[in-house]
């Protein structure tokens, strides 16, 4: 079971009553989980509450925190870039995510049909997605989407001259990070790969005895079958999305230029904490942020009854 | 581009449709199909074959521009002709103010305190998971998956208070620290999926022997996790000769840049200048990446695969 299937159960099935369960490894399991336990109390539980109550202050790590109430909700309901970055952070999770799944899935089902080379393919198609997340890649992308960079070289060989620099321009620049998003689609495909294959292969037997279409399979047993998984890559990939920072850090130089149009939500939270060192509002922020991935995932996880097919 | 790859392979998929009926029933009459067959599949090699120029494209040209003198990089979209030209390299090499072999040494030290960190404390952890018996797990169980799921910006602000107070700041330790304390939830999981799948008998036999929980750890479970643990490995080395937001935020001062910061400032002294040397510098900067990944790929496939489905 994944991670994200693991957690659903876990929270689903709270034992009612029941006999009661034994500890015999109380003392041994503690020096065990000593180190978690030590990092989810430091580094998680104790800084996530503390950036609960630094979001109701001013602070700028000179002067001890300035409590202000709702002062930040406040400013952040008048913040126009924010509301911005919002807007450029939900395109991109929702057209980018989409985008990325489906290629992976089709490449994947396309992958699975016992073709020769599969292991070659698959090479070639992971390969962006471990390299995808560096700033070697970030400055690649970069000179490419430049004014004369390769793509614009690409499109003079095809009479097409003189074309905008596609990271300079307000209208292009987000699509060309969204393209480096949909690029990286290797990891989720090794996921549906993994996913295809077991799916027994008498089901797709079955059907084409009972005369069915491979469309028909496909969306009648592939799909169905996959849906946990696809439902596992939705959660995961939404999650990272919301939080992607280098690339766009990197295509527009840190500034989330032009005009805005890659200023990311964690960008802003960045130049607001760790530029400007308004660090009670980057902590609103982050609360906000947090708000909306739990929201997002709690929609999956409801949503989830009613398309997720679990076999068992 | 990927709209293309789209609707090619969705027509690949249409063309194919009467393609498994007909190699299953085919039985009465397999010649009748054979050219129509090799037709299909040579129509999936050729979108296989397009996709792949695609994706692999963008590098290859990276890694040809960068041995090519830096005007041609905005005039030559072509893999050809392949210039030997390594000047690039040796003035990307000097031209920050450490020699980059300086930004190398500091991502391979941070990269190796983090493997070491992970690899200690999240089997530690997972074996707790996945063999001890005490009271609570099942909470911490789905508290260690929630955290999987936690933005690390809600937790990075007070987290960079605690480290500049203790001065840690502009040090590795605040990216180190962490992983000796198994935050790394993704491992953990991975780990626990890990030793849930090897026989409890072994275990049961080497209590027998009169071992304890430390000593069937070591002994028993450790040896046999090695899959487990090269994937952990291969993973924290890939994330954190990657990491930049860490990095970015805790290491300020030129002297403690990790690589990806290293490429960054290149950015922004040279602006848009010098892209040969910005393309050498990030070439080298992915050789070692390459290198796990080719020679890694098997745990790396697996792990993934595994923390997916299983």
């Amino acid at each position: 079971m994944s991670a994200v299937g693991e957690l659903a159960s876990i929270v689903s099935s709270r034992k009612k009553g029941g006999p009661k369960e034994k500890h015999p490894d109380n003392k041994v399991g503690l020096a065990f989980m000593t180190p978690w336990l030590l990092g989810f109390l430091g580094i998680t539980l104790i800084p996530m509450i503390a950036s609960f109550g630094l979001a109701f202050t001013d602070y700028s790590l000179l002067a001890a925190p300035d409590f202000v109430g709702l002062e930040n909700i406040r400013r952040m309901i008048a913040d126009t870039r924010l509301h911005n970055s919002l807007v450029v952070t939900f395109i991109y999770v929702f057209v980018g995510t989409p985008l990325q799944l489906i290629v992976a899935l089709l490449l994947a089902v396309l992958l699975n049909q016992g073709m020769k080379g599969l292991s070659f393919y698959r090479s070639i198609f992971y390969l962006p997605s471990l390299l995808g997340g560096s700033v070697a890649i970030a400055i690649l992308w970069r000179q490419m989407f430049g004014a004369s960079g390769l793509v614009n070289q690409i499109a003079g060989m095809f009479g097409f001259h003189d074309l905008p620099g596609w990271v300079s321009n307000p209208d292009t620049a987000l699509g060309t990070i969204i393209l480096l998003h949909i690029w990286t689609f290797g990891s989720p495909m090794i996921i549906f790969l993994a996913g295809l294959r077991q799916i027994p292969e008498m089901y797709y037997e079955a059907a084409s005895v009972d005369g069915a279409s491979k469309v028909a399979q496909f969306f009648k047993i592939t799909i169905p079958l996959l849906t946990p998984i696809i439902f596992f890559n939705v959660v995961l990939q939404v999650i990272n999305a919301f939080q992607s920072f280098t690339q766009a850090f990197v295509v527009s130089g840190g500034t989330g230029g032009p005009s805005d149009s890659t200023m990311f939500y964690t960008l802003y939270l960045y130049q607001k904490g760790f530029t400007q060192f308004d660090m009670g509002y980057a902590s609103a922020m982050a609360w906000l942020l947090l708000i909306i991935v739990a929201i997002f995932t709690a929609i999956n996880f409801f949503v989830s009854k009613f398309w997720v097919f679990y076999d068992d | 581009m990927t709209d293309l790859q789209l609707t090619s392979t969705a027509a690949d998929g249409t063309a194919q449709a009467p393609g498994r009926g007909a190699s299953t029933s085919g039985t009465a009459s397999p010649r009748k199909h054979r050219p129509r067959q090799m037709g299909r599949r040579t129509l999936r090699h050729v979108v296989m074959i397009l996709a792949s120029i695609v994706m692999i494209y963008p590098l290859l040209w990276m890694v040809v521009s960068s041995l090519r003198p830096n005007d041609e990089i905005f005039r030559n979209p072509s893999l050809l002709p392949i210039s030997l030209d390594f000047s690039n390299y040796e003035r990307g090499w000097e031209s920050l103010a450490q020699p980059f072999s300086h930004y190398l040494i500091n991502s391979t030290l941070l990269v190796l305190g983090c493997v070491i960190g992970n690899l200690i404390a999240c089997s530690l952890t997972a074996y707790a998971f996945a063999r001890l018996k005490f009271w609570g797990r099942n909470i911490a169980f789905a508290v260690m998956l929630m955290t999987l799921m936690l933005p690390i910006h809600v937790v990075i602000v007070p987290q960079y208070i605690i480290f500049s107070q203790t001065g840690w700041v502009n040090t590795m330790l605040p990216l180190i620290l962490p992983k000796f304390l198994a935050t790394d939830a993704f491992f953990v999981f991975l780990m626990v999926q890990f030793i849930r799948g090897i026989p409890r008998e072994l275990d049961e036999a080497a209590r027998i022997d009169g071992c304890g929980h430390f000593r069937i750890f070591f002994q028993v479970i450790l040896p046999l996790m090695l899959p487990a643990l090269a994937t952990t490995t291969i993973f924290t080395f890939m994330w954190m000769w990657n990491d930049f937001f860490g990095s970015l935020i805790y290491l300020t001062s030129p002297e403690n840049f990790t690589v990806p910061l290293a490429l960054k400032s290149f950015l922004d002294t040279q602006g848009s200048s010098d892209w040969g040397a910005m393309f050498a510098m990030s070439v080298v900067s992915l050789i070692p990446l390459f290198l796990v990944f080719l020679f890694g790929q098997r745990f790396l496939i697996k792990g993934f695969a595994t923390t997916g489905i299983k």
